[in-house]
């Protein structure tokens, strides 16, 4: 089979930028649509009294969005060029719904933000800026949107590329891509147009197509939280014990010296197991069965690494969170931490300072979080942790909070 | 121990989605109670049996199959169903509508109306009588534009009923399986797979399927855009006649609402180069429950279904 790489990316921005639009655009233009998928959105547009397709509907799945005209909750859709497969996750421009954005950025290699060329910069527009920035999407693209709308002028597009520029000069993002387009019309999405001969870069589909996605996973550290512990006790197998899980970067090889954390004892690799035969070496993200040359006790929440490359072992954190809930942080209080595979309590001491997202300036003196809000905080937990600051590795630097009377989803963290 | 493999290729997007979906089934079996595995002998459910071999084998699986049953299936699948679950040595829970009529849990209209809209009734009562405090299953996203916005753990309150516009944020693949007793967690580890996708890992995998799903010579009716399959339950109307053409299922369900689409496909080979030029959904050309009302999908999970 041929060797497809997959891309997932999301779109962001303010309310009515036309994220939604832009979306059912591309998958128009690149022939993703199916007919009766077109024919009902179709039915729907002209039922509202309008003309032509409101595109929006392909990705506003929801009878509340639809009555609405916004988007409240993630919709993904997947297409496929010869060059890719893509999983597009479009997310809601509210601020009400901003966690719903972060639920769809936190896997995203790339994020679309759009800005509305009538109206410039927005405070959304910086917030998720800002967020694609915090959860370390390498790749941002900053589609100047409705470009139809201010008579596809270069000026227009030159200031508020400069002035988006100017606030992100202030995050980390790796690599900032500007392209003029109008969603509604189709110039630059998939089909160049006529309309702005004056730009001369690649258009979004081509962007999205050709950028380098290889070097955005982890491949130097080698990290395998245990999920599961395999002992299938019968006749056949009777001393198997293997260690299942997903090998979240690096790679491993037999033979390779290995140490368990958070306890410290060390064994050597005797086989990678799957289901379709062993191997020599396995790569991240395999799911993978490891058997190990010594009986020592692990169980789900430890983490395998190798030897000579350990995380940090620690009780004591300083982290990022979005705090995502609308019941505010409660210093005082006891929360649970999901971290790789492991779950423990933990306590919230400390709120160092509040990131001002218009401002990208941190306030400090701040006692609560309430939703939305994004805070450098210290934390203990209860049972050491095996981390890497989340710069270095997504997998083992992020955590997610969970508040143990409600079991919601209260905040998503990164180590810093 | 076999022979030992080197991985010298990249990985492709099959195995990133498997390994996906392997990490969501350990993820389950580790963390919920008492789970169990929804099992048609449709072709994502028997991806899903694949995926649960890779996740959990040599050991049995952590979690037994259920399977609800409207007594409106295909044969072939409902053989395929018992075939494949002996076969795996699993333990297979039945549970049918029939039943569930009989003790008026579900009150139809007409006896041979369509029975997917309450399967969600049969499906309930099923997780309360085995408690199970989470059902996996094979919905994809690509499928219906309601499920498109799911979550891959998407929480049910203790009504079974999903709010759409409420969801647990779900955040990088750390999963949150908590729920309060009576509550319950629908787990989709193929939620990010396509149609395409589906069929290319049968191929990779070498799976069997139920015959229908290559072509074969069927007795249809026309009834709008639709084929319907001629049955005991479905006969033609007056002025309708019966036709015989060469068909084949794109998905398998309820026998009086699920239809086949005209194809010569008889290998899965056959099969990819169609789904790669198709013009109409996999729901939208086979599926009539979801043509009565832009919302119906979203409607039926709201009171419970998958
Ligand atoms: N003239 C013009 N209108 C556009 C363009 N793109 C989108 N629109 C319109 O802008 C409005 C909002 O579009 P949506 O796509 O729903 O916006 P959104 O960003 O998804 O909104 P939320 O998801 O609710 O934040 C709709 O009326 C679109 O038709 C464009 O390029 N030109
Ligand atoms: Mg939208």
């Amino acid at each position: 089979m041929k060797n497809i790489e997959l891309l997932r990316f999301i779109t962001a921005g303010s309310v009515d930028d036309g994220k939604s639009t832009l979306i059912g655009r591309l998958l128009h233009d690149s022939k993703s649509i199916f007919e009766d998928q077109l024919c009902a959105i179709e039915k729907t547009t002209k039922r509202r009294g309008l003309e032509g397709v409101d595109l929006s509907l392909l990705t506003d799945g929801l009878q509340a969005e639809r009555e609405q005209g916004i988007t409240i909750d993630v919709a993904y859709r997947y297409f496929a060029t010869p060059k890719r497969k893509f999983i597009i996750a479009d997310t809601p421009g509210h601020e009400q719904y901003t966690r719903n954005m972060v639920t769809g950025a936190s896997t995203a290699n790339l994020a679309i933000i759009l800005i509305d060329a009538r109206r410039g910069v927005l405070t959304q527009t910086r917030r998720h800026a800002y967020l694609a920035s915090l959860v370390g999407i390498p790749h941002l693209v900053v589609a100047v949107n409705k470009m139809d709308l201010v008579g596809y002028s270069k000026e227009v597009f030159e200031s508020i590329v400069g002035d988006f520029g100017e606030f992100a000069s202030g995050l980390n993002l790796r690599n900032i891509i500007p392209i003029p387009i109008s969603a509604l019309s189709g110039d630059n999405v998939v089909e160049r147009g006529s309309s702005m001969p004056w730009y001369e870069g690649e258009t979004l589909l081509e962007v999205l197509e050709n950028i380098e996605i290889d070097h955005d996973i982890n491949m130097e550290d080698f990290r395998f939280p245990v999920q599961w512990i395999c002992r299938p006790q019968t006749e056949e197998w009777r001393d198997f014990r293997g260690y299942m899980g997903r090998i979240e970067s690096g790679s491993l090889r037999i033979g390779d010296e290995v140490t368990v954390l958070p306890s410290g004892r060390t064994s050597r690799v005797r086989a990678i197991s799957t289901f379709d035969g062993d191997l020599i070496e396995a790569v991240a993200p395999q799911s993978v069965t490891l058997l190990l040359e010594d009986e020592i006790d692990i169980s789900r929440g430890d983490m395998i690494v190798k030897s000579e490359n350990r995380p940090d072992l620690s009780k004591e954190f300083e982290a990022m969170l979005c705090w995502l809930s609308e019941d505010r942080l409660d210093v005082r209080r006891r929360y649970l931490i999901k971290h790789t595979t492991k779950t423990a309590r933990i306590m919230i001491d400390r709120i160092a300072c509040r990131v001002n997202v218009n401002t990208l300036e941190q306030e400090s003196g701040v006692e609560v979080l309430s939703m939305n809000d994004i805070a450098r905080v210290g934390f203990k937990v209860q049972q050491a942790l095996a981390s890497d600051s989340y710069s270095k590795n997504r997998a083992t630097g992020s955590f997610i909070v969970i508040d143990e009377a409600t079991n919601n989803t209260v905040a998503a963290g990164m180590m810093i | 121990m076999g022979n030992l493999h080197i991985i010298s290729r990249r990985l492709t997007h099959l195995d990133v989605l498997e390994s996906e979906a392997i990490h969501i089934l350990r993820e389950v079996a580790a963390e919920c109670a008492n789970p169990s595995l929804l099992f048609s002998g449709g072709k994502d459910s028997i991806v899903l049996l694949r995926l649960a071999e890779k996740a959990f084998r040599p050991a049995k699986f952590p979690f037994p199959l259920l399977h609800i049953d409207t007594g409106h299936n295909f044969l072939e699948v409902i053989d395929f169903r018992n075939r494949r679950a002996l076969e795996l040595g699993e333990r297979l829970i039945v549970r049918s509508m029939e039943e569930s009529i009989r003790q008026k849990r579900v009150i139809l209209k007409h006896p041979d109306q369509s029975r997917n809209a309450f399967q969600s009734v049969t499906l309930l009562d099923a997780i309360a009588e085995f408690r199970f405090d989470a059902c996996i299953g094979g919905a994809r996203r690509d499928e219906e534009k309601a499920r498109a916005k799911e979550r891959i753990f998407s929480f049910r309150d203790e009504f079974g009923q999903w709010d759409p516009k409420n969801q647990r944020p779900e955040l990088w693949d750390l999963y949150n399986t908590r729920v309060h007793p009576g509550e319950n967690i629908r787990v989709f580890p193929i939620s990010n797979w396509t149609e395409m996708d589906i069929w290319q890992y049968i191929a990779r995998e070498k799976l069997e399927i139920p015959s229908i799903y290559f072509a074969h010579r069927r007795k249809v009716i026309r009834r709008g855009d639709s084929l319907l399959p001629v049955s005991h339950l479905v006969r033609p109307l007056e002025h309708e006649k019966i036709e015989e053409l060469s068909v084949r299922f794109r998905t398998v369900g309820d026998m009086t609402c699920t239809c086949p689409v005209e194809s010569n496909a008889s290998t899965l080979e056959d099969i990819i180069v169609e789904t790669a030029t198709t013009r109409v959904t996999e729901r939208g050309a086979t599926r009539m429950d979801d043509q009565t009302s832009d919302a119906s999908m979203e409607l039926r999970k709201k009171e419970g279904y998958f």
